[in-house]
């Protein structure tokens, strides 16, 4: 099952790659991989997303836990939690569709904020399947480059990850 | 406040962290250091022939103290040479810390001589690595790593050190810090009551209850509550491998090691107790065996101070997470004070049944399928001679486990090998460590003659320090556990498992200065060894034949539940 794991840590050189080595050396798997400093500029907030077994996540947020570096760990998925990713999609827009890149980018609720002669750039904010159905809509077929930025969330109401 | 330069800062804060021997190998980036190291007297430096000695010998040390173990190693191949001490010590959970030496901090990144990034090579085999930014930095980061490695779960700590951060000329205050403390690293210190309590009520449910315990209850310091816990109990204890003198080798209640080469009795106990209570050991595959049929009728409650190890391999019933030590003494307490105990019938009929497994195998082996001396008849002697209370470190492969099963260890802290990573070469390094941090003990090295080869070197560090360790070399011309395995299961085709052109090993040793003894008949024995360990003063070498063909058993048949065993080459269960 996928899981939304978010680590607060030091924000401490070295510290990312205990994290990702972890990953890599105890065989987890990682789908996507997000971390930026917090409004505390000593730490770090990590999220990572990854598949596996009840029995694998355990192992994986004790592991977390056992990294002096990692503060907190929480599995968002364990609860209510809201989920976003932002994707910046670069398209050819050539003829009619660059009417119909308009027209699903307004529907997805995405902007256009690059435009050339023969390409639109498209901004989309959402959970993963949201932007992995704008990329089925249009087909790969009209894609030139893709860069998402990968899973950030947190738990929703009152609850929070802090020190 | 005194000022000091980096490099007085790291042996300085050594010193008032009570370190009395550090275990190292100069080179570049650590001149600074060692220059501050020659101006004082109170931490003295062990210099070793090749770096991973250094980290062994460090190691030892702390397996048989407690406390963390130093080794001081230069950057590069300093570093890397270390790296397989590091990773020994952080398999078996030894508190050590390893200052490393680096090119200068400008220099880091371009390939500079001697340059190579330890924090990244190491970091899969460390508890935690610091690299030093800023001099200042140097005596609490050398606190903390101490800190780290000695609490919780205890491992190694590397501290990287860049060498313009030792520059004798740059000069700070200096105070080494009494305790440090970080938000980010907080162990256990004592295991959940109602969690105990659960456990408790469990275990005194039980109608065939087993104790086994592994390198927690050593590390933990809490071979006296085990003992105390299991003799209230009435219950066997089984050790693992890196648990061995954890409960008393010689009491009844003690039913030997479990495992893969562990004995008849105890793996059979294992795979047909009711209640399995783990205290300080991880159930590795040389534990478990098939992990699907493991101990089918067990509930098992699972004292660690790790909460990673509980149910990462078996799924723990009651995990309890704290320090072995105060978690048994809280199960004692609980014992003593309550109204219901073990079913006294039911305890005796699972003894009954555990009698008649010791008796039907209870560790023999044939002598007579050979007219060579057994590596176990080698192992029996050597506990009769020292009188069972020698510290033995050993090396790694068939020797090990006969050391395993036929010492027999009453005290913790006594029986030093790598048993997590496997590690041949340690042994040597290891008798060193532990001698020279206890010259009035007896030290053993219980090795092979491949084994030995892996750090031989270490010879003329003996000769330097006049360390009297004694080894014990099983010399049986091959690589015998890697043989044993070919012979089982490649039809005996012993690729690359047998060593010609072995050098004369009495000829080697009295090169460096050293005493050799050679024994190749069972006969001559006892007046060797005794005469070996006569010699208080003296390294003593002892190259004895061993039968090249005898395997260790029993062996558990690979993928198969507890209980099954090869207990000869022809017998199984």
């Amino acid at each position: 099952m996928r899981h939304i794991i978010s680590v607060l840590m030091e924000n401490e050189p070295g510290a990312l790659s205990r994290v990702v080595g972890l990953f890599a050396q105890r065989n987890f798997n990682i789908e996507s991989l997000t971390v930026a400093p917090t409004e505390d500029s000593t730490l770090s907030r990590l999220t990572v997303t990854t598949f596996g077994s009840d029995r694998v996540i355990e192992q994986i947020t004790k592991q977390l836990n056992k990294l002096i570096d990692v503060v907190k760990v929480v599995d968002l998925t364990e609860g209510d939690h809201i989920e976003r990713e932002l994707m910046m999609i670069k398209l050819k827009a050539n003829g009619q569709m660059r009417a119909e890149i308009k027209r699903t980018a307004d529907i997805f609720r995405g902007q256009i904020i690059d435009v050339t002669p023969n390409t639109y750039t498209v901004q989309l904010t959402g959970a993963s399947d949201k932007l992995d159905a704008f990329i089925e809509t249009l087909g790969t077929a009209h894609i030139m480059e893709v860069v998402r930025t990968g899973v950030s969330g947190l738990s929703r109401g009152e609850k929070v990850l802090s020190l | 406040m005194e000022q000091l330069s980096g490099g007085e800062m790291v042996i300085r804060a050594l010193k008032d962290e009570g370190v009395k021997h550090i275990y190292g190998y100069p080179g570049g980036a650590l001149l600074h250091i060692y220059d501050a190291l020659f101006q004082q007297e109170d931490v003295q430096h062990v210099l070793v022939r090749h770096e991973q000695a250094a980290t062994h010998m460090a190691d030892a040390y702390a397996r048989a103290t407690g406390k963390a173990g130093v080794a001081l190693v230069t950057s590069g191949p300093g570093a890397t040479n270390a790296v397989t001490g590091i990773a020994t010590a952080y398999m078996d959970s030894i508190p050590m810390v390893v200052i490393t030496g680096q090119v200068m901090s400008f220099l880091i990144g371009e390939d500079a001589f001697q340059e190579t990034d330890m924090i990244g090579v190491s970091r899969p085999v460390v508890k935690h690595s610091f690299s030093v930014q800023n001099p200042e930095d140097i005596p609490t980061i050398i606190k903390k790593a101490f800190h780290i490695a000695e609490s919780g779960r205890p491992g190694p700590v590397v501290v990287d050190i860049p060498k313009d951060m030792t520059t004798p000329t740059d000069r700070f205050d200096y105070e080494y810090p009494k305790s440090v403390k970080m938000r980010s690293y907080n162990p256990v210190s004592r295991g959940h009551s109602g969690q105990i309590k659960k456990a408790m009520d469990m275990v005194l449910d039980a109608k065939r209850p087993v104790i086994y315990a592994g390198g927690g209850v050593i590390m933990g310091d809490a071979s006296a509550e085990l003992t105390e816990l299991a003799q209230l109990l009435n219950a066997p204890v089984t050790n693992t491998l890196m648990g061995l003198g954890g409960y008393p080798g010689t009491d009844r209640q003690f039913i030997g090691m479990l495992g893969m080469h562990g004995s008849y009795e105890s793996n059979m106990a294992m795979h047909h107790a009711d209640l399995i209570l783990a205290v300080g050991a991880r159930f590795d595959d040389r534990v478990t065996n098939g992990v699907d049929k493991f101990c089918p009728t067990a509930k098992i409650i699972h004292v660690d101070i790790d909460p990673a190890s509980i149910s990462k391999t078996i799924k723990a019933d009651v995990p309890i997470v704290g320090p072995a030590k105060h978690v048994l003494q809280e199960m004692s307490s609980l014992v003593k004070n309550s109204k219901k105990q073990l079913e006294k019938e039911a305890i005796e009929s699972w003894w009954q049944q555990i009698e008649e497994w010791r008796g039907r195998h209870g560790g023999r082996f044939r002598t007579d399928d050979s007219d060579k001396m057994k590596p176990q008849q080698v192992i029996e002697m050597l506990s009769k001679v020292t009188g069972g209370d020698a510290y033995v470190c050993s090396d790694v492969g068939q020797h090990q486990m006969f050391a395993a099963q036929y010492y027999k260890f009453n005290k913790p802290n006594r029986w030093i090998n790598s048993g997590g990573l496997g590690t041949m070469g340690f042994g040597l390094p290891a008798a060193m460590g532990v001698k020279m941090n206890f010259p009035d003990e007896e030290v053993v090295c219980v090795t092979g003659e491949g084994s030995i080869q892996m750090n031989i070197q270490e010879l003329s560090t003996i000769s330097q320090y006049d360390i009297p360790l004694k080894v014990i070399c099983l010399n049986n011309g091959s690589l015998g556990m890697v043989r044993q395995w070919q012979d089982m299961n490649y039809e005996s085709r012993h690729s690359q498992s047998y060593m010609e052109s072995l050098p004369d090993f009495i000829k080697l040793v009295e090169a460096y200065g050293h005493v050799g003894i050679k024994v190749d008949k069972y006969e001559d024995l006892e007046a060797a060894m005794t005469k070996a360990f006569a010699m208080k003063d003296r390294m003593v070498f002892m190259d004895i034949t061993v039968d090249p063909f005898e395997h260790v058993y029993p062996m558990q048949v690979p993928r198969g539940s507890m209980r099954d065993m090869w207990l000869s080459k022809t017998e199984r269960t």
